[in-house]
């Protein structure tokens, strides 16, 4: 963008270090603050976390009921809170009942247990497509749905956040929960993939 | 807002991009600093943190400023936008400052007097306790009010005049509609409705459910 009207698109990568000139120098952040934001979001929060409660709550399912009656306080006690996770619900998908999550007006994302949300979440295409044509969407993601399998979807409109509790796959029930985590892919705990047996 | 970011239902984009396994966080250094800069400059802007004011600089965004450099892109230029407004960054102060780093040697405008809104949130978050009794009840039949909205709003326009089952009343949070405009908390039971596609989407669409939540404001009864 340009306020002043010179209509030249200039760089987002320059006007990004611009700001950060301007900012700085002014004192008005610090620059060992931005980078541990930055850094945060690249390491530490991301999908690993949710992977880890879907893994837990296939083979433990006290914490299962746990996560599907309060899934806010079932995934603090694995020690994720943060912003974009005030008040998370969770939602299983079955044989017959399919959920996919989506932010129609800007890209709401459950942060603390999937991370920053990946490019086909933020895209228009996704966003305003999957609340009125979701098999034709997730079909087009590689994700085939039987007729019969219901389909629901949520539009993340408010402060509550959605986590997809995937199906375990058949042919991993010799598998213990570390063996699982790797499995759990983000796709699937957004709605828009199954997880596969390795 | 009724504006580009309410995309629910809109046509012309396209198809959807396929995921990649092995997608970066962020996919150039820049859009990393553009993401802890909007986190950080919407709290200098108004001196709290207050994602609904962040959610309506973006809406306010033009076409272009929207779109062309994808999700970053437009955080940054929401970033400007709340500074701007809050008088910390002069208009046209990011530009300048761009184009001397390419040593253009343009002239940069003054630094302002910031004038910053009064806001003080009661609380960290935005969930709230709410002393009055729901308006609805589980299993009741609501319907989105059919209202055009100039200013901030979370009710998406492709669910305005139809009707719905509240499925589950979640915990009472602060009315994006006026925290967003530094007008107050205004905190309101929250609902999570079930739509049928049908009654969106008309008899031809796809046979599913829609789930939204909507502010007790956002709703009347059929």
């Amino acid at each position: 963008m340009t306020t002043t009207g010179s209509g030249e698109h200039l760089p987002p990568a320059l006007r990004t270090e611009a700001l950060e000139q301007l900012l700085t120098e002014r004192g008005l952040i610090d620059p060992k603050v931005m980078n541990g934001i930055i850094t945060e979001y690249e390491t530490n929060v991301g999908p690993l976390n949710g992977a880890r409660v879907v893994a837990k709550a296939w083979t433990d399912p006290d914490y299962r009921r746990r996560l599907l009656e309060d899934g806010t306080a079932a995934i603090k006690e694995l020690g994720f809170s943060g912003p974009q996770g005030e008040h998370i619900v969770v939602v299983e998908n079955t044989p017959s009942q399919h959920h996919v999550v989506v932010c129609t007006l800007c890209s709401c994302y459950p942060w603390p247990v999937l991370g920053l949300p990946p490019s086909w979440y933020k895209d228009p295409a996704y966003r305003s497509r999957v609340v009125r044509e979701p098999r034709a969407v997730l079909s087009e993601m590689g994700l085939e749905l039987a007729d019969d399998v219901r389909i629901t979807v949520h539009d993340s409109t408010s402060e509550v956040r959605w986590l997809v509790l995937p199906e375990r796959p058949a042919g991993t029930e010799h598998l213990t929960e570390e063996e699982l985590v790797p499995l759990v892919s983000r796709d699937a705990m957004v709605g828009v993939a199954k997880v596969e047996a390795p | 807002m009724d504006g580009i970011a309410d995309m629910g239902g809109t046509r012309g984009w396209g198809p959807v991009r396929p995921p990649r396994r092995d997608e970066p966080v962020f996919e150039e250094p820049w859009q990393g600093r553009a993401f802890a800069l909007a986190i950080l400059s919407s709290r200098i802007a108004c001196g709290g943190i207050n994602p609904d004011a962040f959610r309506h600089a973006q809406e306010r965004l033009g076409r272009a400023a929207y779109l062309d450099d994808g999700y970053y892109g437009r955080w940054l230029n929401a970033a400007e936008l709340m500074l701007t407004d809050s008088a910390v960054l002069a208009p046209g102060a990011i530009e300048a400052r761009a184009r001397n780093l390419r040593d253009e040697g343009v002239e940069e405008p003054p630094t302002p007097e910031p004038a910053r809104p009064d806001y003080a949130p009661t609380a960290e978050g935005s969930l709230r306790t709410v002393d009055t009794t729901p308006a609805f009840t589980v299993g009741g039949r609501v319907r989105a009010k059919h209202m055009s909205v100039p200013g901030h709003t979370r009710l998406p326009g492709y669910v305005r005049g139809h009707t719905g089952v509240v499925e589950v009343i979640q915990p009472a949070a602060v009315l994006p509609d006026t925290n967003a405009h530094f007008q107050g908390e205004n905190p309101q039971h929250v609902y999570s409705v079930r739509f049928d596609s049908h009654e969106l989407w008309g008899t031809d669409a796809e046979p599913f459910t829609l789930i939204l939540e909507m502010y007790e404001t956002y709703l009347e009864t059929p």
